[in-house]
């Protein structure tokens, strides 16, 4: 069989999705926003809900999410992704409204925001794409750094008596009576990725059901933040990350 | 023997070279290329095709979407 | 004509915004303005017109909600006081950014800091120049009557919408707090799909379909066309300064004098001018309506005929800087100013202006 008989439209089983954009995405290589965006773009496809969704980007890497994936976007200041997410659930009840976040974003300037929305139980999901790091600023210590892990602001490494612990803010979320689904995912293998589609389809699939706040958090990686290669980085989540935030779900209800 | 053979394309253009697609590949088809793309990436290629299964998790694994992935039952 | 009633201040913003269609209201509660959210609450708006109303869980919560809503096309709105104000201002900075209409009131109370809870103009710089960072300005609309109040909820939803830009109320905590005869307007329908298509269908958020996707940002990757978004923002506000000034003058045709002053400090100025007029003085007041657009013009036109203005504020003054630009040096400026939540009366007013000008 050549390749001229296998590469016909006929046999196609992978390729970008529609609600992905001709825009080259601004992300550094390998970088785990990519992975999480193809996934909102292939489930939002799937579902048939790309007139019905709205997503609220954050402040940080993924404050260009507008430009990738194909819906209505409204773009947040710093941490308050939730609150403005709140308004347009509230406002536009039949439609599908998500964040898109990151940990400095969500667990720091964000946290009375995520936290509010969470008890009050929005109609919202959440994705809460957690790096340990402050990508776009250029790799500073993030509320959910590890301890001793090397940022441009803990040079040293992070130190608790310097510079407190590392928030699991995820488990912090799912004692909030308002947050319905709270799972905590990753994205460096096709097993891992095939997992977090399904939850952020469930997290989607629990807006219909109007029963509170539905938070996916991602664990991915930030290779320029943390100075590795993509599979480094991968290899270095695995043993490292999740230790202090074990994937699983959290919450289901 | 495989009862599948695949092949993939990859818009090259676009490739950001990161090798997340080389490890995820189970069958040890990709490869980084040793030339450069227009943005200086060295894009992913199909250094082995015959060995592809059309598995898919290339194309799973690529944060940017550029690999499309074919898959084509082995005729009897 | 709408019900003719007796009502609060703060109660009469709340109810006029369920009878003119209002989406939402988001805020926090803050002295002296908390009965606007109370009124609300009580009257639960949802039920009759579909208005929603939340009690955010801060300031900044509650300005990123009405952006949220504003983000849908939707009439949206919130209100504070002065330390809450300042809370606000990263929302509204990105509001003005974004270009998204909505109305906030500010009941303001002495500062700076927590201050007191007394009334005070002390937020016109605040609400006049900017407020939050960058380029911007909002429509502010000064009521000196709990009348306007009503009116201003209507008129400020509509120079929002007119301009895709937030509008605010500046008011003090005085005419917050008093009652007064109302006349409130009819209800209108809150915008179903269709009209909100028709006036913000081309930016609101409505769902992508059947069109390119919707974008609501203040971020712009480059300098080149962030500079060419503040031009557009320039030539809005210019428009503004040219169509939407609004003030009030009394007996300034003949007046030697005239006294400046806006909000509740305007009604002690009337009656300042009704006292020294009895005495043969020849007194005016200007009463700026909008602050922003500051009626620059008019107060210009005054000059040659005016041996004086007198600017009379609850501040150490603030809107004497924009009396000052528009004289020009060509007459004398004074000012008489209190502070810290402190009502002058007329009488300290005509105190004040008869030591000045040694009358």
């Amino acid at each position: 069989m050549e390749l001229t008989d296998i590469i016909k439209a006929e046999n196609i089983v992978s390729q970008k999705s529609k609600l992905i954009t001709e825009n080259v995405m601004h992300y550094c290589p390998g970088c785990t926003h990519g992975v999480v965006h193809k996934l909102l773009a292939e489930i939002i496809e799937e579902l048939d809900i790309q007139e019905k969704t709205i997503g609220v980007s954050p402040v940080g890497c993924a404050v260009f999410a507008y430009n990738y994936l194909d819906i209505d976007w409204s773009q947040a200041a710093h941490g308050r992704a939730p609150a403005v997410a709140t308004a347009i659930s509230r406002l536009q009840p039949e439609k599908y409204v998500f964040t898109y976040q990151g940990d400095g974003d969500l667990a720091s300037i964000g946290c009375a925001e995520i936290m509010h929305a969470c008890n009050r139980g929005e109609n919202i999901v959440v994705i809460f794409v957690n790096n340990a790091i402050y990508g776009m600023t250029g790799g500073q210590m993030s509320p959910t750094t590890l301890l001793g892990q090397v940022t441009s602001t803990t040079p040293h490494g992070r130190d608790e008596k310097l510079n407190g612990f590392p928030i699991k803010i995820t488990e912090l979320l799912a004692q909030l009576d308002g947050t319905c689904y709270v799972t905590r995912q990753s994205a460096d293998t096709p097993g891992a990725i095939r997992k977090t589609k399904k939850a952020i389809t469930k997290a989607f699939q629990n807006t219909r059901l109007a029963k509170g706040v539905s938070i996916v958090e991602i664990v991915g990686t930030c290779s320029s933040g943390w100075k590795m290669s993509p599979v480094a980085s991968n290899e270095w989540m695995r043993e490292h990350m999740f230790k202090k935030y074990p994937i699983g779900d959290i919450k289901d209800i | 023997m495989a009862k599948f053979r695949g092949a993939i394309v990859v818009d090259t253009e676009s490739c950001k070279g990161c090798n997340l697609c080389v490890v995820a590949c189970p069958t040890h088809v990709i490869e980084l290329n040793t030339d450069v793309n227009g943005k200086g990436y060295h894009y992913s290629y199909m250094k082995n095709p015959t060995s592809c299964i059309g598995c898919a998790n290339c194309g799973l694994v690529c944060p940017d979407s550029v690999i499309t992935v074919y898959k084509k039952a082995i005729d009897k | 004509m709408g019900d003719i009633k007796l009502m609060k201040g703060n109660e009469v913003i709340a109810e006029t915004a369920i009878r003119c269609g209002c989406d939402g209201y988001f805020g926090y509660p803050i002295t002296p303005q908390s009965e606007i959210m109370e009124t609300l609450m009580l009257r639960r708006p949802w039920e009759e017109t579909g208005m929603v109303v939340l009690q955010a869980e801060s300031e900044i919560a509650a300005i990123n909600m009405v952006y949220g809503g504003a983000c849908c096309g939707k009439k949206v709105m919130t209100s504070s006081s002065s330390p809450g104000m300042s809370l606000k201002q990263e929302g509204i900075t990105y509001m003005a950014g974004a270009e998204l209409p909505c109305l906030i009131v500010d009941v303001m109370r002495g500062g700076p800091g927590l201050g007191t809870i007394q009334p005070s103009q002390s937020d016109y710089f605040q609400a006049t120049k900017g407020g939050g960072h960058g380029d911007y300005h909002l429509i502010v609309l000064a009521p000196a009557s709990v009348q306007e109040m009503s009116d201003f909820v209507v008129l400020g939803f509509e120079l929002a919408f007119k301009y895709q830009n937030p509008a605010i109320i500046l008011v003090d905590g005085a005419i917050g707090q008093m009652m007064e005869k109302v006349e409130l307007p009819d209800y209108t329908p809150r915008w179903s799909e269709q009209e909100i298509e028709e006036i913000s269908g081309d930016w609101a958020l409505t769902g992508k379909k059947n069109r390119k996707q919707h974008i609501i940002t203040s971020l712009e990757y480059s300098a080149p066309p962030q500079e060419i978004f503040n031009h557009k923002l320039q030539r809005k506000y210019k428009e503004m300064r040219e169509q939407e000034v609004r003030f009030e003058t009394i007996h300034c045709e003949d007046a030697d004098y005239i006294f400046v002053a806006y909000g509740s400090v305007a009604r002690i100025c009337q009656k300042a001018t009704e006292l020294l007029r009895e005495k043969g003085i020849k007194v005016g007041l200007l009463r700026p309506i909008t602050l922003y657009p500051f009626p620059t013009q008019a107060i210009s036109d005054l000059c040659s005929k005016t041996k004086g203005f007198l600017t009379v504020e609850m501040s150490a003054g603030q809107m004497l800087e924009d009396v000052q630009l528009a004289v020009e040096g060509r007459t004398k400026v004074e000012f008489y100013g209190r502070m810290g939540g402190v009502i002058p009366t007329p009488e300290d007013v005509i105190e004040a202006f008869e030591k000045i000008f040694s009358i």
